[in-house]
């Protein structure tokens, strides 16, 4: 549906094209531009006017010039879906990156989606089993939860986000998750290893891929998200598929929309990021959830690093205040050599007490989680005390809290990579490693649970 | 100029419109669909509108059309048990309309216009009434008498009224002047509504929270501010304060925020039980959700519509608590709206206007003489969301300067799962001196002084710590030991409140008072019983104490509780003949 085309440009700015007066245009509207040399290139409306359009061009402005054709093409942006999807691999702007043919579409869905209605929202209560123990006992996953990994530079996120979406299902339930998996301006070494532990495992004729690489465009990746996303919802609610979503890097994606902040003479906020990040961050974690009356779901991965490991910085504080909770990933457990290094004391998972319990995963869940996380705090705690004063120093209940404190870390949170715990096990593991520590000093366990499970107590 | 215009620019929620007559913050409809805007910049013949809906696919040269309203609420039978977006549209109708996604271009009622409510006089025929006087009683809910009252603007005698059943819309009186009075009235949501005189609050908002009931009391009429980062409980204490403080009327603002959580509010209210009333909490409860991806234009209005409904129900005698989750959403919807505006930035790039907004919006909380001459308030709580924590940052300090209360999050405290997790050492109430006749009269003659004493001894143990950090408790001299005891029980037992717990979350504010005294009652009995030789660790581990402590969690305590002191008083005395 190719309209006129336009010559009218009058000024190039980093990622930004500015045209005069032309026939009305829509504001999102989407926007092809044809090169001197013959090259193809997408954009969005940002701005529109009776006099000026603002264009934003997803590839870069690289070769444009004031003679490029610029052509309206009457609609917003849009993803043909189909189950067809499923298995292949796209670039960030949704093109078949994999030699495989143009998806047939069953419809075009818009990609900037729409806000489910709280009301019509369902509350997230089914527990997902990650089998890793740290996740599943302490920082439970829900299905249909937004649950981010704040991690930085140099730590096994990606390996800790593989092992979940090999590993994550229903306890007690064989039914698979489609993976929809996002990448955002990561290397092609990530890529290739997140795109090879896929194929390794199967699970990539499961799976929906989304890329843009470090080397693709910046602005393309403002895209590419939304892309994922509406696949996931496609796949999500009208196919009743439930979809885990993973997307990475999204500090790469905060970068590029403080580049097009900057392009477009913004005001900036903090650290230069534009004051509207919040917003936009809202309209990807937002597409998380279930739907009454709908049989999928949607629930969200997204991995951010840290830049300098600073948790207030405005990528993962603004996103730790959309998101139902964080897995922290620890520089200081991983430099001791300990997978999955998850710091269980700043994770959280806001959902966890709607999915545990004896009728999910059991009885003791709660209080186990709640001693467990306790006696760990206080061992660290107990660790700055001893390299002032000594061991000597320290009480009978003190050293046992202490000696549990690293027990936890190396036999609780330690796993290899390939290791599926059960919640069971998981829970029995705890039971066992506090067995470590008097039982009077377990101050959140109650005797009725002591008898039934404590080690001493099980045959 | 006419009522009608075209659409000029379009640059995200910014339209601007060319050729239409317009005055500050009329209402417009933008473009083929209709969508909802509202004036907010004038230049010669251009009027800059902020739009409530999604602007994608909008074009230049499309009409605009002037209603020359602002802004308004409808107010009148039907708003309670009402879940609204930020412009009053109920979310339920949207979801019959349009499905499970919000799209846009769809108007619907603030409420069914076509039920009809058992409307019963109480002003007669001949009766001079002027506005704000109410003229009849709709029992809206089990336990609210909905007042139809004379719209503020208007007054003259009663010519006609009548008894029986009608929709909001039909006219229930007429007055000399020939104006018709109907159960519905429509508001402009960024004027306060008015009022005869506002007085001092003198009276508690009791939250069932022993932190705040206790040491930082907010008064009916108050104002509010928890600022916390993400994870220290800013929402589970403002919906433990919607579900258990002993206002009439609440108003739920869930702004900018979650929409998991906002669902979960929506499943849990309609099953909770009001502890003052033993009804359905949802009975008194208007809730409004702008969840952080719905339109930021809407979510600029929601608090304002918020607030009008909450004064509405003020002028009819009632004491409304409102809660806004969270004024930082709020105030970064102005401070988006402002940059597409391109106006000159304060700082952090919020607008130069953000602290005078933030002031306007809390100074409509208040206890006022209402113009029917009863006594109404509206109690104003807001939580911030302080990027990183900081309260440096200009939202918190705009709140800061005004609210009189701050209740600060804190997430040390969080992370220690102490909670709730206000830091009892940086919050403060300024209310405690109006306050203190209440509570002498109505709970205790020495409430005040125990609160002291309370607060006192948590200032000490807070220098004490600081001292055992560098050379360990032993090292303390006893008496000192037991104070940091005394402390740590007000902190474990008395400021600790299991917000999920069936008992403990809600704790009566008598129960609170005896609480206290228990804690003082223990400090007295040790520190006597150790002067008659008895060892610290001897005094603190007395059976009846523990069963004391846990007391708090099993049914009937306030019955209990006196006879548990005395049984922990005993045993401690009994410590002195042992040795």
């Amino acid at each position: 549906m190719a309209g006129k085309e336009y010559r009218t440009i009058t000024d190039v700015k980093g990622p930004l094209v500015f045209l005069n007066k032309t026939e009305p245009v829509a504001y999102g509207e989407i926007v092809s531009l044809r090169l001197s040399n013959g090259d193809i290139k997408n954009g969005q409306v940002l701005d529109t006017s009776d006099d000026m359009v603002v264009v934003q061009v997803f590839e870069g402005t690289a070769k444009v010039d004031r003679q490029a054709g610029v052509t309206f093409l009457g609609d917003v942006f849009k993803l043909p879906v189909s189950t067809d999807l499923v298995g292949r691999i796209l670039d960030g702007a949704g093109r078949p990156r994999d030699g495989g043919p143009e998806i047939v579409a069953d419809e075009k869905a818009d990609i900037i989606g729409a806000a489910i209605n709280p009301y019509s929202r369902q509350s997230p209560h089914d527990f997902i089993q990650t089998g890793i123990s740290a996740i599943d006992c302490c920082t439970t996953l829900v299905r249909g939860q937004k649950l981010p990994i704040f991690s930085a530079s140099g730590l096994p996120h990606n390996d800790i986000a593989l092992q979940i979406a090999r590993q994550a299902k229903l306890k007690d339930s064989d039914e698979e998750f489609i993976v929809v998996f996002c990448a955002m301006g990561i290397t092609a070494e990530e890529y290739n290893f997140f795109r090879s532990d896929l194929e390794r495992t199967g699970a990539l004729e499961n799976a929906v891929l989304f890329v843009n690489l470090a080397d693709d465009p910046a602005v393309e990746r403002i895209i590419t998200p939304r892309l994922a996303l509406t696949a996931a919802e496609y796949l999500a609610f009208e196919q009743d598929y439930h979809v885990l979503v993973i997307y990475t890097d999204m500090t790469n994606y905060c970068d590029a929309l403080r580049q097009i902040g900057a392009a477009r003479e913004e005001v900036p906020g903090r650290r230069g990021y534009p004051g509207y990040m919040y917003t936009d961050l809202a309209m990807l974690y937002e597409r998380a959830g279930i739907v009454k009356g709908k049989k999928g779901s949607i629930t969200q991965f997204p991995i951010l690093t840290m830049p300098g490991d600073d948790i207030t910085h405005p990528i993962p504080d603004l996103s730790g205040y959309i998101t139902e909770g964080q897995i922290v990933i620890s520089r200081e457990l991983h430099q001791q050599g300990i997978y999955p290094p998850i710091n269980v004391l700043p994770s959280l998972s806001r959902l966890m007490g709607s999915c545990i319990g004896e009728k999910t995963t059991r009885d003791d869940h709660k209080k186990v989680s709640d001693q467990m996380y306790a006696a760990y705090a206080q061992g660290r705690e107990l660790r700055g005390l001893v390299a002032i004063v000594g061991e000597d120093a320290l009480n009978e209940r003190d050293k046992q809290l202490l000696d549990f404190s690293a027990i936890f870390e190396d036999r609780f949170l330690r796993q290899s990579r390939d290791e599926d715990r059960s919640i069971d096990e998981t829970l029995d593991l705890c039971w066992e490693l506090m067995s470590n520590i008097d039982t009077k000093y377990l101050v959140r366990l109650d005797e009725e649970l002591i008898a039934k499970y404590h080690p001493e107590n099980r045959a | 100029m006419s009522n009608e215009g075209q659409i000029y620019r379009i640059s995200g929620p910014v339209v601007t419109a060319k050729g239409m007559s317009a005055a500050m913050y009329d209402v417009v409809r933008v473009g083929e669909e209709g969508l909802m805007g509202e004036v907010i910049e004038i230049h010669g013949d251009q009027s800059v509108i902020q739009v409530y809906e999604d602007t994608s696919g909008i074009r230049p040269g499309e009409p605009v059309l002037n209603t020359q309203e602002t802004l308004s609420v409808a107010l009148g039978p039907g708003l309670l048990t009402q879940i609204y977006d930020g412009i009053q549209r109920p979310l339920q109708t949207l979801e019959e309309q349009m499905g499970f996604f919000i799209t846009r271009g769809v108007d619907a009622d603030a409420f069914d216009m076509e039920k009809t409510w058992t409307f019963e006089p109480v002003a007669s025929v001949g009766d001079e009434v002027s506005g704000g006087n109410v003229i009849g009683h709709v029992q809206e809910t089990e336990t609210i008498v909905h007042k139809i009252m004379i719209p503020p603007n208007v007054s003259g005698t009663i010519k006609s009224i009548e008894s029986g059943d009608f929709n909001v819309t039909q006219t229930v009186a007429t007055l000399e002047d020939g104006t018709e009075i109907q159960m519905m009235q429509k508001w402009p949501v960024r004027s306060p509504r008015p009022f005869q005189t506002k007085y001092a609050p003198d009276t508690p908002l009791i939250t069932g929270m022993r932190i705040l009931d206790f040491l930082f009391p907010l008064a009916k009429g108050g104002a509010a501010g928890i600022p916390g980062p993400f994870g220290s409980g800013k929402t589970v204490t403002q919906q433990s304060l919607a579900k258990y403080s002993d206002a009439q009327i609440v108003v739920y603002i869930g702004c900018g925020e979650r929409g998991n959580e906002m669902t979960e509010v929506l499943d849990e209210f309609p099953h909770l039980i009001d502890p003052n009333t033993g009804k359905p909490l949802m009975n008194r409860t208007v809730m409004i959700a702008n969840t952080s991806n719905m339109p930021v234009a809407a979510r600029e209005a929601s608090v304002y519509t918020g607030i009008t409904i909450a004064e509405y129900f003020r002028d009819m005698g009632y004491d409304v608590a409102l809660m806004a989750d969270s004024t930082s959403r709020w105030a970064e919807a102005m401070r988006e709206i402002s940059s597409r505006l391109e106006e000159m930035p304060g700082e952090e790039g919020y607008p130069a206007y953000l602290s005078s907004r933030i002031a306007e919006f809390y100074e409509r909380a208040g206890r006022v003489n209402t113009l029917s001459g009863e006594d109404g308030s509206v109690t104003a709580i807001g939580a911030v969301s302080p990027p990183g924590g900081d309260i440096s940052e200009p939202v918190s300090q705009g709140t800061l300067r005004i609210v009189k209360v701050f209740w600060g999050l804190d997430a040390g405290l969080a992370r220690q799962r102490h909670f709730p997790a206000i830091n009892w050492l940086n919050s403060y109430s300024l209310y405690p001196p109006s306050l203190d006749q209440w509570y002498r009269d109505n709970i205790g003659q020495d409430f005040p002084e125990i609160r002291t004493a309370i607060s006192g001894l948590l200032q000490i143990e807070a220098e004490l710590q600081e001292i055992v950090q560098l050379v360990g408790s032993d090292a303390l001299p006893v008496d000192q030991q037991l104070t940091l005891e005394v402390a740590r029980m007000i902190r474990e037992y008395f400021l600790q409140q299991n917000g999920f717990d069936p008992i403990d979350a809600y704790c009566d504010i008598n129960l609170q008072y005896r609480m206290a005294k228990a804690v003082l009652t223990f400090q007295d009995a040790a520190k006597s019983a150790m002067g008659a030789g008895s060892a610290l660790s001897d005094v603190v581990n007395v059976p009846a104490r523990s069963a004391l402590l846990r007391g708090r969690f099993e049914e009937g305590y306030i019955d209990r509780i006196d006879d548990m002191v005395k049984a922990m008083v005993d045993e401690i005395e009994a410590t002195v003949e042992e040795n």
